[in-house]
């Protein structure tokens, strides 16, 4: 994740003085209104795919493909009774790749006319045939049949961006409104909605248009006794999803409750924000009070919000096949899981660890029906019953270990920049015999159950780790007794994932999500989500973070 | 197109704001052309060119504000900005925390340095130095290098002129050896790219990753450290200075929710909260760092301490919070200098009986806002030291510190450098707290 993500709400002033009060370049803000113009019709969009196509093999190019994209942004954030910023945003361009003399080259532009891409796709190709004089390996794609016209379309209820701006406005005010009545000094809330409508064609036959959906609401709620100058804060147990509006419609049944006492809520497929909004105000103010952890080895119970970070950094980071091979090196880092290692059989977990990748899950960030270099979407697995048995890969890293095919896992953050490997949903499975979670915490003789993702921080090859979280519970003789604070627990990839015990059953099984990802360099950002029942962990090193400074 | 120049830039903004008829109204342009190359195993994998600029259009009636952007010029596409923003504002709820635009100021004028443009074909020289540099040692590049030429303009109906070019180039390269069991990491930015030598940095980081192979493992515990510039600093990462400086804002700490936050209300302005070496201040005018004239609201930048003999002598100000707390506002700033003496990581190094050298740290977050406690790695290159020389490498460490309490316990400051917009000093601190080992490499 990178700093988007994890400077959260309550955050927002540490950092903030660096932070330009100037506009993005990434796209135009522009009247609400025009979010919900239509953008280019198909049958034009095609027409110029084929314009880049045909320029492309023109100047020589042995491969190309186009996305011609719109990307919608709404954003609207609130701090406790007043609006503080709405903003609309359009980005409309395209992307042109190219093999020539077996080398990638890639070039963007905002001029969607004919001359704009024709000019376009010549500079990929003049990049492609300019680094081809440095190249050593040539490019090895994947082959990939064409699809011919094919759409796809997140299974949205309610588009956010038809909603009008005060209705979002006044949600959020009144989650503000409902954590400041439980006791919350302060409150930040935000909207963010993402529609990417992209066109994607190649020169292997595919013309595929995709209209693609994200929403995340958020907030962070902070008390503060002036008197001991303590202050103490909360975020959300939201997730941003891959759904529309509907998010935020709350229903009963998507609320899954935490282990008896512990006063927690996580939500499925629909989010409750005035509850959750009271829920963490009244927390917070525990936190404020309650004992301070003893640190040692625990066993802890992970809620799927929080252990959908874990997977993130220590499953998902490690298994991307350009990662593996060394191409982040310079910037996210490598991974232990190299090929070499796969060879050893060293376990990456226990028999109850079985991770899939999958790019299909129904409101997962990650889901959608072929990715950027047009190809269809899938599951599979990464690691079966602890033994790790495949990687995240796409069309020009599939030959390097040996395989015929994408996993269909190339992402462009937008069509300024070029597409490349990026992480899908990756989910740990849940039990398949029934379980819930008060019976997992049953057999917990010293432990806590940690529910919400907090601070987090992994090296460079995904061994070594630290997470905290967002609210914590003491776990005496099976039963929770009381709220703790300072808890960060420190681990190794291995050893955590040797270390599970299983999980509860599919009816305790949701999603974290992650709206901004970051990797690469310039750095893009994905988003991803990761599902996951609560998780039991023996022996895991938990340390104390308080201090105290002068 | 990308570039404007100020008259040029002036003329458009000066027509942008003939369009409108709200009370107020601000246009601001940002443009920015650039080039960058990637590579990893030692070849290119990526190179690319941007090259965009974009106006805003801030209109105001009475407190409420709307703000569009555009990136085409033509006379339709620029009043249809104005009349989209003054949409925006007519519809906005008022701010409660509203300020008047600011009136006509005055600039410093930061240094422009550069001698070079940095063309593609310097761009893939530069990475082909290294990239060659490390095939003929058996040795694994990935680097990065990123630069060129960005220039902002404001202007707004209260008469307000403002116009700023600048120059930057980050170049950064991990070398790894070829069996994977050492790591070397190098970086630096540059004003002018006539002064950047890939080579010399690449060497630097082979350096690190042939003397890092074999690490052994040493007990987590609290250490004296020496903290080379990228351990303190960092342009795409959160880091301790940074974390810290950018941390000084007065709004969150009168809040009550910051490490500046004083007991039973107010901030910690004027207070001696760090050894009496440390000084830290922004200066527009450094020749080696020039920084920004004016931030986003238009607010001239000027020399501005910080942190004085361990005293914290200014925080940040919004217009707003400097108004309701009848203070003067501060510009943001785009970088700091702290400053230090003459000696360098070697001097530094020599003078140290037992230690430990951080080439850099990584994937620093913060654990508790509170204290300032942030968790991190040491990465590509983390050495022991005894009796003033390098003894081995040692594996990498997880460390959980403060920046406040890594402040106070200063044993040498060295020769500031520049990096990430900054110009930092490594420094040598005792009582580093790691807290446990990692195995990456």
């Amino acid at each position: 994740m990178n700093r988007r993500d994890f400077v959260g709400l309550t955050g927002l002033a540490t950092g903030a003085l660096w932070l330009p009060n100037f506009p993005s370049l990434a796209g135009n803000l522009v009247d609400p209104a025009q979010l919900l113009e239509p953008g280019l019709d198909v049958a034009a969009k095609k027409r110029l795919a084929d314009v880049a196509l045909n320029a492309a093999k023109a100047a020589g190019a042995t491969y190309a493909d186009i996305r011609i994209q719109r990307t919608l942004n709404q954003s609207v954030f609130t701090r406790e009774k007043q609006v503080q910023g709405i903003a609309s945003i359009e980005s409309l361009g395209v992307g042109i790749r190219v093999i020539a003399n077996g080398t990638w080259g890639f070039a963007s532009t905002n001029n969607v006319t004919d001359a704009g891409i024709a000019k376009t796709a010549q500079q990929a190709v003049a990049i492609a045939k300019a680094n081809s004089k440095v190249q050593k390996e040539p490019v090895k794609l994947a082959p990939q049949r064409g699809y011919g016209d094919v759409a796809w379309k997140t299974p949205i209820e309610k588009n956010a961006f038809e909603v009008p701006i005060k209705e979002k406005a006044d949600l959020l005010l009144a989650a503000n409104a409902t954590a400041l009545a439980n006791g919350a000094s302060f409150v930040n809330s935000a909207l963010f909605q993402v529609n990417e409508q992209k066109y994607f064609a190649s020169t292997d036959g595919s013309y595929i248009d995709q209209d693609i959906h994200r929403i995340y609401p958020t907030f962070g709620v902070t008390v503060v006794d002036r008197a001991s100058g303590k202050f103490r804060s909360r975020q959300s147990l939201s997730s941003p999803m891959g759904m529309g509006y509907e998010y935020l419609t709350p229903k009963a049944a998507d609320k899954v409750a935490g282990p008896t006492g512990s006063d927690v809520i996580g939500y499925k497929n629909s989010y409750d924000i005035l509850e959750d909004a009271a829920r963490a105000a009244k927390q917070t103010k525990q936190k404020l009070t309650c004992k301070s952890v003893v640190p040692g080895k625990y066993d802890l119970i992970l809620d799927p919000h929080h252990l959908g970070l874990t997977i993130h950094e220590s499953v998902g980071h490690p298994t991307e096949l350009d990662r593996v091979l060394g191409y982040e090196a310079n910037f996210a880092g490598t991974s232990f899981a190299t090929l070499e290692w796969r060879k050893k059989n060293i376990p990456y977990g226990s028999k109850n660890v079985t991770i899939v990748a999958d790019k299909l899950q129904p409101n997962s960030l990650g889901a959608v029906g072929y990715d950027d270099e047009g190809v269809k979407t899938k599951e599979w697995t990464i690691i079966d019953q602890g033994k790790l048995i495949d990687y995240q890969k796409i069309r020009d890293q599939a030959a390097i270990v040996g395989q015929s095919a994408s996993d269909g896992c190339c992402y462009s953050q937008s069509w300024r920049d070029v597409q490349f490997q990026r992480m899908a949903n990756i989910s740990l499975r849940p039990s398949a015999t029934k379980r819930s979670v008060d019976e997992l915490v049953s057999g917990v003789d010293k432990g806590i159950y940690i529910a919400g993702n907090g601070s987090f921080s992994i090296d460079q090859q995904r061994y070594n780790s630290q997470f905290g979280g967002q609210v914590f519970y003491a776990i005496e003789k099976g039963k929770i007794t009381e709220m703790l604070e300072d808890v960060a627990y420190q681990t190794n990839t291995l050893e955590f994932w040797g270390a599970c015990q299983g999980s509860c059953d599919a009816s305790d099984y949701r999603f974290a999500g992650f709206f901004n990802d970051g990797k690469g360099q310039p750095s893009q950002s994905s988003a991803v989500s990761h599902g996951s029942a609560t998780t039991r962990f023996n022996g895991v090193n938990v340390i104390n973070t308080a201090r105290k400074i002068g | 197109m990308a570039i404007l120049s100020k008259d040029e830039a002036q003329a458009l903004l000066k027509k942008v704001l003939t369009y409108t008829t709200a009370d107020e109204c601000e246009a601001s342009l940002r443009g920015r052309t650039s080039g960058n190359i990637r590579y990893a195993r030692n070849s290119v994998s990526t190179a690319g060119a941007q090259d965009s600029v974009s106006l805003a259009v801030e209109a105001r009636f009475g407190k409420r504000s709307g703000i569009a952007t555009c990136n085409e010029f033509d006379e339709a596409t620029l009043r249809r900005c104005v009349q989209r923003a003054e949409e925006i504002a007519r519809l906005a709820p008022e701010s409660p925390e509203y300020v008047p635009l600011l009136g006509p100021q005055t600039y410093l004028s930061p240094p422009s340095a550069a001698t070079t443009t940095l063309t593609p074909a310097l761009r893939a020289q530069a990475a082909a130095d290294s990239m060659n540099l490390c095939a003929a040692k058996n040795l694994t590049s990935a680097g990065f290098l990123d630069g060129g030429t960005s220039f902002r303009a404001m202007r707004n109906s209260k008469g307000l002129e403002a116009y700023q070019q600048s120059t930057n180039t980050e170049f950064s390269v991990t070398v790894r050896t070829a069996d994977g069991r050492g790591s070397g990491y190098a970086i630096a930015d540059v004003t002018d790219p006539a002064k950047l030598n890939t080579k010399a940095l690449t060497q630097r980081a082979a350096d690190k990753a042939t003397g890092s192979v074999n690490a052994k493992a040493i007990e987590p515990g609290k250490y004296t450290v020496i903290l080379e510039p990228a351990a303190l600093v960092a342009s795409d990462d959160l880091s301790l200075l940074g974390g810290l400086v950018g941390g000084l804002d007065a709004r969150s700490a009168d809040e009550g929710r910051s490490f500046m936050t004083k007991k039973g209300g107010g901030n910690r302005k004027g207070e001696k909260l760090f050894d009496e070496r440390i000084n830290i201040y922004s200066d527009p005018l450094n020749a080696e760092v020039p920084g920004n004239a004016f931030d986003g609201d238009g607010l001239p930048t000027q020399r501005m301490s910080w942190v004085e003999k361990g005293v914290v002598k200014n925080m940040y100000y919004s217009r707003y919070w400097a108004e309701k707390n009848k203070v003067a506002p501060t510009a943001y700033p785009n970088g700091f200098i702290m400053t230090g003496g003459t000696q360098s990581t070697a001097d530094l190094i020599k003078g140290t009986a037992k230690g430990i050298l951080v080439t850099r740290l990584w994937y620093i977050r913060e654990v508790d806002p509170q204290t300032l406690l942030y968790t991190g790695l040491t990465r590509d290159g983390t050495f022991y030291i005894e009796n003033g020389a390098i003894k081995f490498p040692i594996k990498n460490l997880r460390f959980n510190e403060s920046p406040i309490i890594m402040l106070n316990n200063i044993e040498a400051i060295g020769r500031p450098v520049r990096l990430a917009g900054c110009l930092v000093p490594p420094l040598k601190i005792r009582d580093f707290t790691f807290t446990s080992l990692s195995d990456a490499i």
